[in-house]
């Protein structure tokens, strides 16, 4: 990757992080609810394939962890964090949560809550490209639990059946909540997996923003020059627990110390540290900066912004009546 | 007016809209090079090529979510799943994919998917291929339901179903796609929403939808013919939203309702027929209303055993003397 590629990515990992973090704040000062799931850790997943997809032209889908994908897609983080208050000026109008984060303008189709549920959705959205002739490609971020449901393997057999161009990224963190990876799943590799439909597959380091970008890239190639579906599978972990009332005592704090070691920013910022690219008085100002901007812009525009209205409360149940009354009363000119 | 049957109107429907928008795409099992279990889809793949009628495997979980997926960046799929016994597999993405999608993604994404099933009992089919389940799709916000009774709804509800932004179910039946009837020659589109008077009259309202309405047409005339009483028949085509004001209108008019329904009774669509009269016009009534419904076992294999599940015309007539203390 270039030098000024890394600096930005680095600035946006810290936003990733820092954003993250003041979620977990404001989610203890109860101005957010429902389930919240963090994704400190995994940074340089997202980031690493995103930065070799085409971000805002590439369709991207993913599960319930889903905040910085939707933000790496080029949704504000402002309507982000104002969806996660519950307001109508949120991303989905505060009707989502943080589970259902959706920017379709930015081609960020949702963060959906059924594990597994978005294998068919993302190769519908690749059958929908294949249909249009378009060069975008779908591409659907999942963790390793996921693929023990039946919709995986439904999924991987009609995405190489049809030729689909979609990515599959496993964001393998080695656990499904509080259950480790080897006590649900009797492969522990799961690109492997998908060995059984002739999808093409590859796994890395999930931690090294560069590895994953090399390794992306030539997925992202494949899928593009319309060879079908492929698999990544990216090793990696979450800091926190799965949700927020989770005290993690199925995992040692010591495999916690290890991982932390081979934290994703840090990676970075001491690769470009070692390549002369910044310095660690300038990672600090740009915490303190992300930190400022977090404050000052998004958690005030969130704050300030007003809930949705009460009457409003069946809108988007169904589309916009007036524009569909041909097929309701049978009026159709 | 051409007299064609039920599949025709189901296939010429399709015929039409993927002729008109290349987006429209159909899918399912054996609905391709063999033509559809129940030829619903016979020529098409002949005509718009494996892209658009699409054989699938047999997973309807997922392709039932590949066709919402494929539906959010605009494409209009219609899914035939075989049997709606095999729905339950591709409830998830139907109910948690489908029909929430606009309300979670606060009216961005829209997925305009019609699935179609074939409902009902046939003969001798045994537990696992005789359900009735309208009641369970008719419970879901996000999702409408429709349930054609004849070739001409057949033909202009899968016609609007298509062109409708919300995603619909439409419940068919497996002893109906051989029934014919008069479609227009022209283009028809058939409201999703309200109900029809299949037979008008004055003295009872006699609701059924699907092959139940069938059961009241021929049971209003016996009523008639051999004990004078004026039966009205309505045909709820629209399971959701069912048609309030219909109901109210009929029952105002007739002061007693019957509701037959091939499903069984708890939860079903005579429990709310008769939750809707109540809210709507309880002091219209002259009666109780009456279910006729089936009975709440898993489907029996025996003939006589299967005969006896299911309710038919002579129980609606039944059910009408008994209201008005006449059995
Ligand atoms: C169908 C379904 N079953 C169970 C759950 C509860 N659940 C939520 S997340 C999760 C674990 C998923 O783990 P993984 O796919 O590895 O993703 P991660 O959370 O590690 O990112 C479970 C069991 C659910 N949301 N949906
Ligand atoms: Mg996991």
């Amino acid at each position: 990757m270039k030098i000024e590629d890394k600096k930005r990515v680095l600035r946006e990992m810290v936003l990733h992080r820092r954003f993250e973090e003041r979620c977990y704040q404001a989610y203890i000062e109860r101005k957010i609810g429902g389930f919240l799931h963090l994704y400190p850790g995994q940074e340089a997943c997202c980031n690493g394939v995103m930065e070799a997809a085409r971000p805002g032209h590439d369709y991207v889908i993913t599960g319930y962890r889903d905040h910085v994908h939707a933000i790496k897609c080029g949704a504000d983080p402002k309507e982000v964090m104002a969806e996660l208050y519950g307001k109508e000026t949120g991303s989905s109008k505060g009707r989502g949560g943080s589970m259902h984060i959706f920017d379709a303008g930015k081609r960020f189709m949702g963060g959906y809550a059924l594990v597994g549920g978005p294998f068919p959705l993302a190769a519908g959205i690749a059958k929908a490209i294949q249909l249009k002739g378009g060069d975008e490609i779908a591409i659907c971020f999942l963790g390793d639990a996921a693929n023990n449901q039946g919709t995986f393997h439904e999924t991987m057999n009609m995405a190489a059946l049809w030729k689909l161009p979609v990515l599959f990224v496993c964001e393998n963190n080695l656990y499904g909540i509080g259950t480790s990876i080897e006590r649900s799943t009797a492969v522990i590799h799961q690109h492997k997996r998908v060995a059984a439909y002739n999808i093409p597959a590859d796994e890395c380091d999930g931690q090294d923003l560069e590895v994953v970008y090399e390794h992306a890239r030539k997925a992202v190639d494949h899928v593009r020059a319309g060879n079908g579906p492929f698999f990544l599978e990216l090793m990696t972990y979450r800091y926190r627990g799965h949700s927020m009332s989770d005290s993690r005592g199925y995992r040692t704090r010591e495999e916690e110390e290890l991982w932390k070691q081979r934290d994703p920013i840090f990676i970075l910022r001491d690769r470009l540290i070692k390549e002369g690219a910044t310095t660690m008085a300038e990672f600090e100002t740009l915490e303190k900066e992300t930190d400022a901007y977090i404050e000052n812009e998004v958690i005030k525009f969130a704050e300030e912004s007003p809930e949705p209205r009460v009457e409003d409360l069946e809108k988007y149940v169904f589309a916009d009546r007036e524009t569909q009354l041909p097929w309701l009363t049978g009026k159709a000119a | 007016m051409a007299n064609i049957m039920y599949w025709e109107a189901i296939q010429r429907a399709h015929d039409e809209e993927m002729a008109r928008d290349p987006l429209v795409i159909c899918m399912g099992e054996d609905i391709g090079v063999a033509g559809g279990t129940y030829k619903a889809t016979k020529g098409l793949y002949e005509k718009y090529g494996p892209l658009r009628v699409m054989d699938t495997p047999i997973s309807e979980g997922g392709f039932t979510g590949l066709a919402v997926g494929a539906s959010f960046l605009g494409v209009r799929p219609i899914v035939e799943i075989m049997s709606v016994n095999f729905a339950w597999l591709a409830m998830d993405q139907m109910f948690n994919s489908a029909a929430k999608v606009r309300y979670m993604s606060g009216g961005q994404l829209t997925a305009p998917c019609v699935f179609r099933s074939a409902g009902g009992a046939a003969h001798q089919l045994g537990a696992q291929h005789s359900a009735r389940m309208e009641k369970v799709f008719m419970g879901i916000a996000g999702l409408r339901v429709v349930t054609p009774s004849n070739p001409k709804q057949a033909y202009g509800l899968l016609k609007s179903a298509i062109r409708c932004d919300d995603p619909v179910f439409i419940n068919e039946h497996e002893l109906m796609y051989n029934m014919k009837g008069e479609v227009p020659d022209g283009e028809y589109f058939h409201p999703l929403e309200g109900s029809d008077i299949a037979r008008a009259g004055t003295d009872v309202t006699l609701f059924g939808y699907n092959i139940s309405v069938h059961w009241c047409l021929k049971a209003a005339e016996i009523l008639d013919k051999q004990y004078g009483i004026s039966a009205e028949v309505v045909d709820l085509y629209s399971l959701s939203p069912l048609d309030r004001a219909g109901i109210k209108a009929s029952v105002s008019k007739t002061h007693r309702a019957v509701i037959a329904e091939e499903d069984e009774a708890p939860v079903g669509v005579g429990s709310e027929v008769i939750a809707i009269i109540n809210e709507e016009c309880f002091f219209e009534l002259d009666a109780a209303p009456v279910r006729v419904h089936s009975a709440l076992v898993p489907q029996p294999y025996n003939h006589t055993l299967e005969k006896a599940a299911i309710p038919d015309h002579e129980d609606v007539v039944k059910a009408v003397l008994k209201l008005f203390g006449k059995a």
